[in-house]
This record gives structure tokens, sequence and C-alpha cells, in this order.
């Protein structure tokens, strides 16, 4: 789960991480209410979860009142990238003397903590990797004892920060790795982490990716999502407990295992077809969640055809057949269906789809016939006879 | 001979008493694996069908002397009981278990390798191994596979079957199939489980399934190229996932440009592995390479 920059910030303050003061706004007025706040010059910040707000002018200073307005105009309802500009954060703006990076993540290749650091920052630490890899040190740190004051200071130095601010690195070092373990979050980033004039260290900006499976330890931090930019049928299957990702295309796709769901969407694409969201229906899905998931594929009105890729193993393929008979009891789908049923009472499955006689369903005898007759199918063509 | 679970398996389950925890037990027995006993706190002396019911894994390691054992336990119990049972000195621990921290994982990996270097987990959040005609230790539906010379070593459990069939369907069957799961730090990698099938005198070829997200494929790729002198044959699964999404396991994901299913493609064509882009073109290689 990935936080706004001003959701990251809290969760630095809270740590004692030393951030500017803010406030989150979503209207132009509280925007210039809360620039005379934090006081003048301050700068406003489009709230998104994508890269490059910058560059897509999602982030501007302000020296007064009329110009805090305008940008705070401007940015609110900006499309950066497909994301859409709903909350500004405005804060006081700092005095920029160095700009360091610095990150704790979990490396998955050693199974241990990761503390990344770069007196290079401000810029993308992958283009430092890549052009300047003696900028960047990278240390491993001892899962049970975490992170020392002592190896911080070390890490601080070994990367070249200024010797003055080695103690201010070091701290925010340790509180940067306090708020990856007891938030448990898998990334916490701060680029840049800067030193002001008057030789203070501060994470200008933030980014925080929580585990949503720990979410149980953490009640406080469930709220922290982007709820006003997620997808919305991706909201309503989170709430349902339903795995679904939205992607850009129109074959509806429904599996079970998420490595099925992800090997369906690459043959759909390999037939020359374009998915409209990933759905993974999950081991043993009985009728009533099959029914459910339906509703979720068509909810998205670019679906022109529906792929179900089921590989029956604790889930029936009879119980599949029998909620996808009562999803067209109830919702009457007026867009095509190629049903696969391999695996655990398939021959069940498909004759109970076969007496249904559904309109529009066809059956299809493997995945890659499937996948071709599911893209014919969503580009207007027929594929042979009904199941 | 196959790896891991076989006729000499005594297997425990924690979470026995559960709905899903009991319907898969009982379903590994009857497939012929030796399940010894379960372990549910407060539920010690009971039995689920005459499997015997202990409250802790050291009255279960006293009592039945089980050297595998199946964690079941919902996930926030999972962590806990993974390390109990290692303490306990039950050599390969099995965790099924979806939805288990990144952090509680990180927590039993690094302690049982500091703590039970001997100890092997597979998992979590893996359907199990099953060796076919010797004994099936979690949810692996064992009707689609028979006994044979082909490994196959997976992160997604459906995927598996879905190859495993059609491998079936050419008249071929398995050594042992292995689902390593599709969290973030998973007990057991591709490294892992490459390193046993290469020893086994019943595999004679390997299928490696895998998907987007870290780098274990091409940590498999680079330990191919150095350690394994039988064929490989490689699927990836999430060509066209878009990047920050997870798309359902907790560890697919590609971030930022790490972690893509063609980069790991790649890394294991370079290293000599075919890669199918079907799971069906990659039961086809893996047929045209295997001994007739």
């Amino acid at each position: 789960m990935d936080l706004l920059e001003y959701q990251g910030k809290q969760l630095f303050a809270k740590h004692g991480l030393r951030v500017s003061s803010g406030r989150a706004v979503t209207t132009v007025e509280d925007a210039v209410a809360a620039a005379g706040e934090v006081g003048y010059p301050v700068v406003v910040k489009a709230q998104v979860l994508i890269g490059g707000r910058g560059k897509a002018g999602g982030v501007k200073l302000a020296g007064n009142e009329a110009e805090a307005r305008e940008h705070a105009q401007n940015i609110l309802g900006l499309d950066i990238s497909g994301h859409i500009v709903r909350t500004l954060w405005i804060e006081h703006a700092s005095d920029i003397a160095t700009e360091y990076y610095a990150s704790v993540l979990l490396d998955r290749a050693e199974k241990l903590p990761l503390v990344i650091f770069s007196v290079e920052g401000g810029v993308e630490i992958e283009q430092v990797a890549r052009e300047n890899p003696q900028k960047l040190i990278r240390r491993h740190v001892d899962a049970f004892k975490g992170l020392s004051k002592r190896e911080a200071v070390e890490i601080a130095t070994e990367g070249g920060a200024d010797e003055d601010v080695v103690e201010g690195v070091a701290e925010a070092l340790v509180a940067l790795y306090e708020v990856w373990s007891e938030e448990d979050a898998t990334l916490a980033e701060i680029n840049p982490l800067i030193v002001t004039p008057e030789r203070e260290v501060k994470a200008l900006d933030a980014k925080v990716t929580l585990d949503a499976n720990a979410l149980y330890r953490h009640p406080e931090n469930q709220a922290l999502s982007d709820a006003e930019n997620e997808d919305p049928i991706e909201r309503r299957a989170r709430e349902e407990g339903v795995q679904y990702v939205a992607l850009d295309g129109d074959i509806g796709i429904l599996g079970n295992g998420a490595g099925l769901v992800m090997s369906t969407l690459d043959v759909v694409a390999q037939a020359g077809g374009a998915p409209a969201n990933f759905l993974d229906a999950g081991g043993g899905s009985d009728a009533e969640k099959i029914k459910q998931a339906v509703e979720l594929i068509l909810a998205n009105d670019a679906v022109k055809a529906v792929l179900f890729n089921i590989f029956g193993g604790i889930t029936r393929c009879d119980e599949v057949a029998r909620g996808l008979i009562a999803a067209f009891g109830d919702i009457k789908p007026t867009v095509p269906f190629v049903v696969r049923l391999d695996g655990t009472n398939d021959v069940e499955g498909r004759r109970l789809l076969q007496e249904a006689d559904l309109p529009g369903v066809h059956a299809a005898a493997t995945m890659n016939e499937a996948a071709e007759m599911v893209v014919a199918l969503a580009a207007g063509n027929s594929v042979g006879a009904q199941s | 001979m196959a790896i891991l679970v076989d006729e000499h398996t005594r297997l425990a389950v924690a979470g026995i008493t559960g709905k899903e925890g009991s319907f898969h037990t009982l379903n590994n027995r009857s497939y012929g694996t030796n399940v010894v006993g379960g372990v549910t706190p407060g539920k010690g002396g009971q039995d689920v069908e005459g499997i015997p019911v202990f409250d802790s894994w050291a009255q279960a390691m006293e009592e039945v002397q089980p050297n595998t054992a199946m964690i079941f336990v919902p996930p926030r119990f999972a962590a806990d009981s993974i390390l109990e049972a290692t303490a306990a000195g039950v050599e390969l621990v099995i965790a099924i278990t979806e939805g288990i921290p990144a952090h509680d994982e990180l927590r039993v990996y690094n302690t049982i390798k500091r703590d039970h270097p001997g100890t092997r987990l597979i998992g979590p959040n893996c359907p199990g191994i099953l060796s076919p005609g010797k004994a099936n230790v979690g949810i692996i539906p064992a009707s689609f596979f028979r006994q044979g010379n082909v490994g196959v070593v997976s992160r997604s459990g459906t995927l598996t079957y879905q190859i495993g069939n059609e491998i079936a369907q050419a008249g071929f069957g398995c050594s042992s199939i292995v689902g390593i799961g599709g969290d973030p730090v998973p007990g057991s990698s591709f490294v892992d489980v490459l390193e046993l099938f290469q020893a086994d005198d019943e595999t004679e070829l390997i299928v490696l399934s895998g998907e987007i997200g870290g780098s274990a494929e091409e940590e498999a790729a680079q330990f191919i190229a150095e350690n394994v002198t039988k064929p490989v044959v490689a699927y990836i699964a999430g060509f066209t996932a878009p990047a920050g999404k997870q798309m359902g396991h907790a560890g697919a994901i590609v971030s930022g440009t790490a972690g893509t299913a063609a980069a790991k493609a790649q890394a294991l064509e370079a290293n000599g592995v075919r890669v199918g882009r079907t799971p069906t073109e990659v039961a086809e290689i893996a047929v045209d390479l295997l001994p007739v």
C-alpha cells in the first residue's frame, strides 16, 4: 500500500524525523488559508502516487497569497499520467544547501533490511546507481538488532555526507529505519533528504509503502490510502475481499490463482487482445463468489467480452458453472463470455453450462483457444457454435 | 526417489482442527501420506478422524516424532507456529498460510537461518509439495499428476497444475512438484529446490515456473548455468503486468524497472534455459526434451 507524500511525512514526524510543517487540503480556499498559517514562501505540492510531479507542473513555489491561489487552482484537478490531483500539501518552503538520498527497504534477494544512502539526492536513485554507483552506499542490517546509531554514523561517513551533518544524517537514518520496522513498511524513502543553510537535516519528500498484510497491527494506518484516486472498482473489490486490478483494455478476465490469471493476461495479449482487469477468484470459489466477481468485471463499461479461465484444484468447475448460471439469472450480461473449464469436476461443469445454454456463452477446450476466441469476440467477430 | 516428501514422511499439521486444515489433512492422508498428528493449542487430547491432536509442537514431537510440519493456521499466528515447529526439531516445515506480514517472514527466515540451519521452510503462501505415488503434503490436486521424471518448482499453484496437467496428457509424470509460494520472503527459493532436483536420481528434467517481482528467477538462471546439468524449461507469468501493481501474490509486483517478466526470461535464456511463452509451449518443450 503506497502512501501519499503527506501521509508518509506524518509517519516520519511520528518517529522523530524532521519535516517542514504543512497542511493537506482539497480546495483552493483551504490551500490559501493553509499557506497563511504555515507562512510564506510556501510550496504547493500535488499529492499523487506517481513520479514526475515536478515536471508535470504539480509542484510550485508561492511567495504570496495571489501566487498560492493561482498555483492551487492550476494544480487541483491536474492530470499527472492518469492520476488526478485531488489533494494538495502546502508546506513552508525550505532553503536548500545540499540534497542527499536515504532509504530503507526489504531486500528480497538477501532477505534482510537494506539501508541505502547517497549524497546525490534529488535525482532518481536508479540513475545514480547506473551512472555513479560509487556515490551510493548500500548496507544490510541485522534483522534482529536493527540499525544502530554507530552503524548509521558509518553509513553517513562512508557515503560522504558533509562532516558537520554526519550526526544529523545518522539520526535521520535511525528514525527512517524505525519507520520501516515499526510501521511494517516494505519501503521508506526520502528523496531528497536536505541540509538547510542552517545545517538542519530534513525530509523534503516521503515515499512509504506499507505491507497490507500487516495492517491489522496498525489500525491507525488503515485509512492511509489514496482512496480518492483509487479506481472505484478496485476499491469495491478490496472491500469485498476480491483480488482485482484494473487494466486499460476491453477483455474482462477471471481465473483462479494469481499465477494462472497473470498467465491468462499474457496469453490474451499474445492473441492480440487487451485485458481490462486482473481478477483472481481464488481457491475454492463458490457460486456466490463467482457471481460477485462477474458483477465486478462488468462494472467496467469498457469490457466487450469476458474470459473465464479455470483450472480446478480446490476450485470445483461445477461450482464455477453454477456461479456463472446464477450470475446470468440476476444480471443479464450483454457481452459475450468464453469459458474454459479444466480440472476438478470439469465434465460436470461443462455439462451444466451446456444444459443452461446461456446466451452468448462459448465453451473453449484449451487456454490458447479460449484466448483466441475472446479476442475475436471483443473485436466484434463471431466464433464457432455456442456451448 | 523424489524430493522433500515421500514414503518416509511423518506429517503433523498445525491448524488441523480448522475447516481447511482438516479437509486437506484428510485428503493428504487418503493419498497415502503418513499423517501422525496435529497441533492446535487448547485442543490437545482430541482427534481428527483418528489423528491425535496435541497442544504444542514440543508435545507432538515427544509423542509421535513428525519429520514434516504443515502450517494451516491464520496469518497472525503462522510465524510463531512455524518457529515453534522448527524449535521442536521438525526438519521440513511447509507453510500454506497466505497473508503473513512480510516483517514476520523476515524474522522467521532469519531465525531459522541463525538458530536452526538444518531446517528447511517451504512457503509461506504456497500449495505444498506432491511426490506422485509417494506423498502429498498441501493442497495440490494429486489426480492431475502421475509418477515420472519431471521435477516442477513454481511460485504459483494453479499455474503448476496447468503445466503439470499438459505434461501428464502428453504421457509424462513428475518426480516431485514443489510450490515455493508467492510471498516476498519465501523460506526456500528456486535455487534451493533446483539443487535438490539436480541431486535427485528420478528427476531427468526440471520445469521452473516463475513470475514478476523480486530476482529469484535471475538468481536461478545464474545457478543453473553453474550447477545444473539437467535440462530446465521455464515459464514466466506477468509480461503484461503494469509496474507498481501487486498482481494477487504479495510478491508479484514490478517495482520501477525491477522484477519484470521480460528481464527474467532474458536472464534465463542467456543462461541456456528454454523459456516457453505459454504454459502449453512449456509442456511441449519439456516433452520434446524428455527421453522417450
